[in-house]
């Protein structure tokens, strides 16, 4: 094995092993300077973890998130230096991690939170004009061709669970006796300004933003809306949050 | 902006850098608001390119502002120059970006590596100092100076453990690689003491042994104590307090010895209020008018 390949395998074991070939002035055991090598990979990528999933952390604590965090790190150390992204399949591992198994919301709460850090740092977009849009509403011709490209940063979390008002519970902004954990929930996550924003949303209207999402236009995306559906509504939320980026047509056959 | 070009060995000396030789600030996201509503006065912010390998948001936003008013030093973490592998192509032409979009006045990287295969490890590791690691580093040097068409600085690692396969000094490596290559030197403080502290080294007789005229940036940090095996002092760079004495200390003695220097302020973990960090920097500012007023 080459001293970097040996070195990576004793930093990711679960096993304290010290690779070969190391020296210290003093005769001193070189495991005990190998340890702070060690160390330093596994807090640092598990901060990076606790940055990204801050709420997760409060839920579980924090002996036990790091503790989490460690197993997960060690199997699954980054693939690229660029560690805005890491953690995108922590929630996958939460789903799978024995000692969670009693919080099985915690796994859409890791959810929530990786997509927060993706519409945080997600290409910059201007919206598209308001009399741009409604000239496109108003144009009955072609209305049905329509289709709306969202900002990069929109996504959508849907949950068996009411992550969304325990996510606001943990901000502050909802009494925890509100949340009802039972509860299957939607939400909108987007960025609006400099601002991430968790907003909680009907069915319907996830299913319509979804379908946008996935490229239909928006009578197809419409038209599979419940009778009752507010599809002004669903609208207006999208165009107040600026969140439709760009017009354009499905060709015509 | 003054464009750096690549200098061969033996060259006239071009610098790598148009930093000011002042004091400046590692830029916190917590800090953005702070110093566009102050506009302190700071030679200039250093950014960890990484955390800019982003595509939009409020990251880009405050740096667009805050370089209209700094300059800026843009100093790399995850290039893995010390790497057995070749360097990531796809990182370099990432940080080509960086540099077009922001235009730093320095750009700066770690005698290091932190990937191996498909793993990115997350901390500056460190290297064998023998012929084929220093062939390597030079290489890998070479390509990064090619590819992003300036002169890098090369910054000393702080390191905790030795290798038995090491055939030269720290300082007499990395004069070698400064002399192949033609790297400016980002010397930092900190780094240099904990080693000399962790590897009992004779500061003085490492630094006679660099090649001090190559130094063009100075970076100051705080460590953590602990000890090894045998008892003795380990410092650990931590970048999570404030500057040591010693590290004031030799530092005075280096800006007498150099004249004023562009030097970083870094604090990365336990990052205090802005303040705290204008403080450290205004510290240095008057080591640095001691030298200019010489």
């Amino acid at each position: 094995m080459s001293v970097q390949a040996e070195f990576e395998h004793a930093l990711l074991s679960d096993e304290l092993i010290t690779p070969s070939g190391l020296h210290t002035y003093n005769g001193s055991d070189p495991a005990a300077r190998f340890a702070v090598y060690r160390n330093n990979v596994l807090s640092s990528l598990i901060n990076a973890l606790t940055d990204t999933f801050p709420v997760v952390q409060q839920l579980v604590g924090e002996a036990f998130f790091r503790a989490m965090a460690a197993v997960y790190v060690k199997a699954n150390p980054p693939s690229s230096c660029l560690l805005v992204h890491y953690g995108s399949d922590f929630p996958l591992f939460i789903e799978t991690f024995e000692p969670a198994a009693t919080l099985p919301y915690l796994a859409d709460m890791a959810r929530l939170e990786a997509l927060r850090v993706q519409a945080y740092h997600a290409a910059d977009a201007e919206p598209v004009a308001h009399e741009v849009l409604a000239g496109a509403l108003g144009d009955s011709e072609r209305l049905g061709d329509l289709r709306f490209q969202l900002h990069a940063c929109v996504h959508l979390l849907t949950s068996a669970f009411g992550v969304r008002s325990l996510w606001a519970a943990h901000q502050g902004e909802l009494a925890i006796e509100q949340v009802d954990l039972g509860t299957a929930e939607h939400c909108l996550v987007l960025r609006q300004h400099l601002d991430v924003l968790v907003i909680g949303i009907d069915a319907d209207s996830a299913g319509f933003i979804g379908r946008l999402l996935n490229g239909q236009t928006f009578a197809d995306a419409a038209r599979s809306c419940a009778p009752d559906f507010d599809l002004g509504a669903a609208l207006a939320l999208l165009i107040s949050h600026d969140a439709i980026t760009a017009l354009s047509y499905r060709a015509t056959p | 902006m003054k464009q750096s070009v690549i200098a061969p060995s033996g060259a006239p000396h071009v610098c790598a850098t148009n930093l000011p030789a002042q004091a400046g600030l590692g830029l916190k996201s917590q800090h953005y608001q702070a110093i566009l509503a102050s506009l302190p006065a700071v030679g200039f912010f250093e950014i960890h390119a990484e955390n800019y390998m982003v595509a939009g948001g409020p990251f880009h936003h405050y740096l667009g502002q805050i370089r209209q008013h700094y300059p800026l030093s843009l100093h790399g973490v995850g290039l893995s120059i010390g790497g057995a592998e070749p360097l990531d192509r796809d990182h370099l032409q990432r940080l080509a970006t960086l540099l077009e979009r922001y235009e730093p006045a320095a750009f700066s990287e770690h005698l290091a590596w932190s990937s191996h295969g498909p793993n990115y490890l997350n901390d500056l590791l460190p290297v064998a100092y023998d012929e084929p690691t220093l062939a390597r580093v030079c290489e890998h040097i070479d390509h990064t100076q090619t590819v992003l068409k300036r002169r890098m600085l090369l910054e000393n690692p702080a390191t905790y453990v030795e290798f038995t396969a090491s055939s030269l000094s720290e300082a007499a490596f990395i004069h070698d690689v400064v002399q192949r290559t033609g790297c400016g030197l980002l010397l930092d403080v900190n780094n240099l003491y904990i080693s000399c502290i962790n590897h009992q080294r004779d500061v003085q007789a490492y630094l006679n042994e660099l090649p001090l005229h190559a130094v063009e940036q100075i970076h100051l940090a705080g460590f953590a104590e602990d000890r090894d095996s045998s008892g003795a002092r380990l410092l650990i760079d931590s970048h999570g307090a404030p500057v040591d004495d010693a590290v004031w200390q030799l530092y005075a003695e280096l800006i007498a010895r150099l004249g004023p220097l562009p030097t970083l302020i870094e604090r990365d973990n336990d990052v205090p209020p802005l303040d705290h960090l204008l403080a450290e920097a205004h510290m240095a500012e008057r080591v640095l008018a001691r030298s200019t007023a010489r």
